[in-house]
């Protein structure tokens, strides 16, 4: 395969100045190449984290000023919050090798669910908005619920959710936005997470002065969004039902062999992706201030992205929450640092197309090591 | 006008078909009315005219629409299926004004009366006939009123745009370079977005006409333009967004005058609380009624030659009038609005 080929031509440049003898194959005499695959094998995360850093350092000569200053860095928080918890149910789903194309609606049915029982039918907001949740609950549910109980791929179901999820929105809302007035009076409580407050305030709160802290300001919903990202990673990562979302994605026969009632799994994955999604349509509400029935049009897609260049395998088994976090930051950077130096919007699609490919890439490359 | 298309980045696009549905009466006489999506307060409300004047006139409707803005495919299927159905005649709002016209021009070969609502065709004059919002018009009076209302001010504005879309479909720069005439800049190319170098504007982003994406969009006009006064939005829920993102740097103050265009319901309701100071209005349930009772009646109105379609009007809604720019006030915008 060309791939082995380049391997073993950068292998060969590797030993040229190292060793004279005849080639040996022991394990430590990898090449280079070799080596930063098993280490990005190892730790998936780095290639974000290199991206959102390399990405910062290009926009900070770009918009020099601009950029970097601790305002706009706080606004790009603010504009990935949302993306990145879609992401996260996403990460949920693809982490199991399968897809849910139908996180976007879900959130917007979730956000008019809260909104118009609490503004439209005046239900008290203690009940409208666990309504809200129950809502994407139920959804993420019958999602899981057709994936296991009638084995059918997960794309084509959340297809046909994605369009029923749609309909139900569009019966519910009635296409009527509610406005942040209107909320304000009726359920002040479902604009909270649009709050901000200032770091530099947190910090005089505990005494300290901290002047580099001045100007970030963070809204509660991106508070949320890291808190989320904590109790995931540690759902995935230190419990057993973590382990076994893994498992069954990396080879769910195997799983099963040993033991773990994959359908189960499978559908707590799908209810929770769901539950997440209707977190998710809580910071919406904040973040635009109401609840419009047509928002969040691109976010299925939006949410995949995230995913895909957070390092996340679409086929399964491997990938991480904190990958999908940087994931979202990356696409959020490259839109406000390409506004910022003056590109139009479709240069930005531009290199959030580039972004998936090469994202899409080195995730199939760094696979090759396993085999 | 080209509203905000409904999930029309999604995978599943090319796999649906618009749905027909159809009105059931035992009349004689079939008209339909297809508009661009179903979801859009806009076109929900061009539907309830079309049904309440199909109603009086004793005519049987038979609505459709495509799945999301754009949609060229499900418009196509939905005339064929009125030409099958014999239908007298139709309204439509083309998702795609230039690939609809072949389609539109089998159906008028068929002898049915095709009006065209809200977005002309390319060429006009493919269709029967045209209803439709001046949009260079609506584009002017809040162009007119912001200047008005800044007054001596209005020499040094500095001006963000929050259009539409990067490819600067028709509404958009219609409605664009309509502002800038009536603030008094010169537009150099009418039909063209970008091309002028008046100080006074400081930036163009695009805001897809959504809410979320129309916040996003003024945060980052406002890392370049600190000192904005004048926000210019393609439409109301753009506006909110913005709104959103003043608030979150305490320039919610009144110091930014924000004006848009549309009137729909919520809209009109952000006139009157001090979130935008200025909207077109525009009235979509009385194209869809003009345009029935002309099909029922097989005869046109009075269109003027010189516009070459029938101006359905726009109206400044604003509780803070201008000298020398009519305006009715949000109690009685919020009669007509719509959505």
């Amino acid at each position: 395969m060309s791939d082995d080929a380049a391997g073993s031509t950068a292998a060969e440049t590797g030993l040229k100045n190292s060793v004279t003898e005849v080639a040996s194959f022991e394990e430590d005499r990898k090449g280079i190449v070799r080596t930063i695959q098993g280490v990005l094998h190892e730790y998936p995360t780095l290639i974000p984290l290199f991206v959102l850093v390399v990405g910062s350092i290009i926009f900070a000569v770009a918009a020099p000023g601009k950029f970097l200053s601790p305002l706009n860095l706080s606004v790009v928080l603010q504009q990935v919050t949302i993306v990145a918890i879609l992401g996260m149910a996403q990460t949920l789903v693809i982490l199991t090798a399968g897809i849910d194309l139908s996180v976007g609606l879900i959130m917007i049915l979730a956000s008019v669910v809260m909104g118009r029982t609490a503004v439209a039918y005046g239900v008290p907001v203690y009940i409208a908005f666990p309504l809200g949740l129950l809502a994407g609950l139920a959804c993420g549910f019958l999602n899981g619920l057709l994936v296991t109980a009638l084995r059918l791929p997960p794309f084509i179901v959340t297809l046909g959710t994605w369009s029923i999820f749609g309909a139900l929105n569009t019966f519910y809302s009635n296409s009527e936005t509610i406005r942040s007035q209107e909320l304000e009076a009726a359920a002040p409580f479902l604009l909270w997470l649009g709050k901000l407050f200032k770091l530099y305030d947190i910090g005089l709160f505990f005494g300290m002065d901290l002047p580099w802290l001045r100007g970030w300001v963070v809204t509660y919903g991106s508070v949320l969004m890291i808190v989320l990202a904590i109790i995931l990673s540690y759902i995935l990562r230190h419990t057993a039902f973590g382990r076994h979302v893994y498992a069954t994605g990396d080879d769910p026969d195997a799983a099963r062999l040993s033991g773990i009632n994959t359908n189960r799994v499978l559908l707590a994955v799908y209810a929770l992706a769901g539950l997440i999604c209707a977190i998710a349509a809580w910071v919406l509400i904040g973040r635009i201030g109401g609840v419009s029935p047509q928002a969040g049009q691109t976010a299925n897609l939006d949410s995949i992205t995230a995913v895909v260049i957070g390092g996340t395998s679409l086929f399964g088994g491997r990938g991480s929450i904190v990958g999908t976090l940087f994931g979202a930051l990356i696409v959020g950077v490259f839109r406000n640092g390409l506004a910022l130096s003056g590109l139009a919007l479709l240069w930005q699609d531009f290199a959030v197309g580039v972004l998936i490919i090469v994202a899409v890439t080195i995730d199939q490359w760094i696979r090759k090591i396993s085999a | 006008m080209g509203r905000l298309g409904f999930l029309k980045a999604t995978l599943a696009a090319s796999m649906m078909l618009g749905a027909m549905a159809g009105v059931a009466h035992a009349q004689d006489v079939t008209v339909g009315l297809i508009t661009k999506t179903e979801t859009n307060p806009f076109f929900v409300k061009m539907r309830e005219g079309a049904e309440a004047k199909a109603k009086e006139l004793n005519l049987k409707l038979i609505t459709a629409a495509g799945k999301f803005d754009g949609d060229n495919d499900a418009q196509v299927a939905a005339i064929e299926n009125l030409i099958s159905a014999g239908a007298k005649g139709f309204a439509i709002v083309p998702s795609d004004s230039k690939a609809i016209v072949p389609t539109i021009q089998k159906a008028k070969d068929a002898g049915l009366m095709v009006i065209v609502l809200d977005t002309p065709l390319d060429p006009m004059d493919a269709a029967t006939a045209t209803f439709a919002t001046d949009n260079r018009k609506a584009g002017e009076l809040i162009g007119k009123w912001a200047a008005g209302t800044l007054g001596d001010k209005a020499k040094d504005a500095s001006i963000v745009f929050l259009d539409l879309a990067t490819n600067q479909p028709t509404v958009d720069y219609l409605r664009d370079q309509g502002f800038m005439a009536g603030f008094g800049i010169d537009v150099k190319d009418p039909n063209k977005i970008g091309d002028e170098d008046d100080a006074r504007i400081c930036t163009h982003e695009i805001s897809q006409g959504d809410q979320e994406k129309g916040r996003t969009a003024m945060e980052n006009a406002l890392q370049k333009c600190p000192n904005v006064n004048v926000i210019y939005t393609i439409n109301e829920p753009a506006a909110a967004g913005a709104w959103e993102a003043l608030k979150a740097v305490g320039k919610d103050d009144g110091s930014v005058l924000i004006v848009s265009v549309d009137g729909g319901c919520p809209g009109v309701a952000n006139v009157k609380s001090g979130v935008i100071g200025a909207t077109s209005q525009q009235y979509p349930l009385k194209m869809a009624s003009m345009a029935l009772e002309a099909i029922a009646a097989g005869t046109l109105p009075t269109i003027d030659p010189a516009a070459g379609f029938l101006d359905t009007g726009a109206t400044l809604v604003t509780d803070k009038p201008v000298a020398g720019v009519d305006s009715i006030d949000t109690t009685k915008g919020a009669e007509l609005c719509w959505g």
